[in-house]
């Protein structure tokens, strides 16, 4: 499902050098579990983001393998050291092959 | 009394025989840890003498789907009240015009309407509801088609009116020229209907805070309304919702936008009138 | 009962038999998950802590938060849903700490179950039991 797919992120556009600093990430997406079925009994099938990564300046933050059982909508929170000045980036892969993205610049000092 | 209903009602109580009735809690809403939020009122003169306090559907929830309101990014509903935001800064129909066009910015134009609707409109001689005016100014000023209602963009533009409006009081017009139809609304609300023969008083006046199943009752107050529901995890408005629960009783049920909808959709929010404007709110 | 699972299975009617069989079957499935994780080692309890509300106030959107100082990745198993796998959580080298939150859909009361891979190669294991209801009001 590649549409009304939209990503929003939170986090703090500044920081010390070496900071720890909560992340919250949501996106708009179905998460069609493969469970479901439709008004005629057929199987609707599954359609989901299966991972969610976060980088900063291009070093691994966290890497998420997420299945069916995340809800609609799927939400993270953890936490990210900010190590200097640079960007979060943001990627979500999709069973249908889109990759969503976002980026969040921060600054240290 | 209907033997039916009395049965239907006596099976209820007899299988929580355990869960008497569970109390809203006490905890205060603030949002994004800056607006604080009247969630409890002294009920409104019109409902004296049934209930002294009124209170937001908010108390009834877990302290988890609570919290989930109390943060803007937390809450889902508030993705749609930017998708509001866009459609209200995108111009459509004949006269290229955008919402911004007319009214600016929404923070300002549109904060106090929440809490005034739904309300007379003396030009057209008739109530309205939000999405009826915003229909009316789409097909009249912006030459724009008209929402279905409930659907397309209707709910995320409810759910940005609404928001920018959060903390205002709620104060909806019960006399003058709505009070034919708020006498209206009230007698869908207190009359028994459907193979289960439920008004919408034995639940949501008689009977609030008490389980039904695993479901706590609330007073079913519309203040919160748009909401996110966790069920089926996206905006509900309250036309959709009062369908889901008459057909819920086995009723015949009317249609999102229908006048019978209308009238007690003003009757409705006028019994949370004192409460804030919560609005796109979390619920189950 | 382990007859009939058996028969039928070898019928090809596995899927069938399964819908009726009680949630416990899938568990199943969730120890092969936890099996493949930890290649077989043993696993600790403690050392990594889940909280989930005792009662969701709707299976389909439940809270959940898992935190596991010093490991590597934390895997999360729904063991009563259909498939039991939920996420699993692997923790780069800018993670501010081995934790983190997300919502989860779950089909019935049921065990979630977290599986930490800790810095060491050694496992750990936390495990709540989550009571999911059927609202009143039509669900």
């Amino acid at each position: 499902m590649a549409e009304g797919v939209r990503p929003r992120v939170k986090a703090p556009r500044s920081a010390e050098a070496g900071e720890v600093v909560m992340i919250k990430t949501l996106i708009s997406h179905k998460m069609e579990s493969g469970q479901r079925k439709d008004s005629d009994g057929n199987q609707i099938p599954r359609s989901i983001i299966n991972r969610f990564v976060c980088a900063f300046n291009g070093t691994n933050v966290i890497d998420v393998t997420m299945e069916p059982a995340i809800s609609t909508n799927p939400y993270f929170e953890f936490e990210a050291t900010v190590p200097e000045a640079g960007e979060f980036q943001f990627t979500w892969y999709d069973d249908d092959g889109s990759v969503y993205e976002d980026a969040k610049p921060v600054e240290v000092g | 009394m209907n033997f039916k209903t009395m049965t239907f009602v006596g099976v209820v109580a007899m299988a929580l025989p355990a869960v008497g009735a569970a109390e809203p809690d006490d905890d205060t809403l603030i949002l994004n840890g800056e607006i604080e939020m009247t969630t409890k009122a002294p009920a409104p003169a019109h409902l004296e003498d049934v209930m002294d306090t009124v209170m937001s559907g908010w108390h009834f929830r877990s302290d988890e789907t609570q919290v989930m309101q109390a943060d803007d990014f937390d809450n889902p509903g508030m993705m749609y009240a930017e998708q509001g935001r866009e459609i209200w800064n995108t111009a459509e129909g004949s006269e290229d015009k955008s919402c911004a066009s007319c009214h600016g910015t929404p923070d300002e134009s549109m904060q106090k309407v929440r809490a005034t609707y739904p309300k007379w409109n003396d030009e057209a001689e008739e109530v309205r509801t939000i999405q009826m005016q915003v229909n009316d100014c789409r097909e009249n000023r912006m030459g724009a088609e008209p929402w279905a209602y409930d659907k397309e963009g209707a709910l995320p533009m409810e759910a940005l009116i609404a928001s920018v409006g959060r903390g205002e009081t709620v104060d909806v017009a019960t006399d003058g020229p709505a009070e034919a139809m708020w006498e209206q609304g009230k007698e869908l609300y207190y009359t028994r209907t459907g193979q289960l023969e439920l008004g919408c008083v034995n639940c949501h006046e008689d009977s609030y805070g008490m389980m039904i199943r695993a479901d706590h009752l609330s007073q079913g107050q519309i203040n919160g309304f748009p909401v996110y529901r966790l069920k089926n995890a996206r905006l509900t408005g309250a036309h959709s919702r009062f369908k889901g629960c008459i057909r819920d009783t086995r009723a015949e049920t009317y249609s999102p936008g229908s006048p019978e909808f209308v009238a007690l959709e003003l009757y409705v929010a006028s019994r949370g009138n004192g409460l804030s404007v919560e609005g796109p709110s979390v619920r189950n | 009962m382990n007859f009939s699972r058996r028969e039928t299975m070898a019928l090809g009617a596995g899927a069938l038999a399964m819908t009726m069989l009680p949630v416990q079957a899938f568990a199943a499935t969730g120890d092969d998950a936890i099996a493949e994780f930890t290649g077989g080692a043993d696993v600790m309890d403690g050392g990594v802590t889940l909280t989930a509300p005792e009662i969701a106030e709707n299976g389909n959107t439940v809270p959940i938060s898992v935190e596991a100082e010093g490991a590597t990745a934390i895997m999360v198993l729904a063991m009563g849903n259909p498939t039991p796998g939920v996420a699993t959580f692997n923790f780069g080298e800018l993670a501010g700490s081995q934790s983190a939150s997300t919502r989860i859909r779950l089909a019935g009361t049921q065990d979630v179950v977290a599986i930490a891979k800790m810095a060491d190669g050694s496992f750990a294991k936390a495990s709540q039991n989550v009571k999911v209801t059927i609202g009143g009001c039509g669900g």
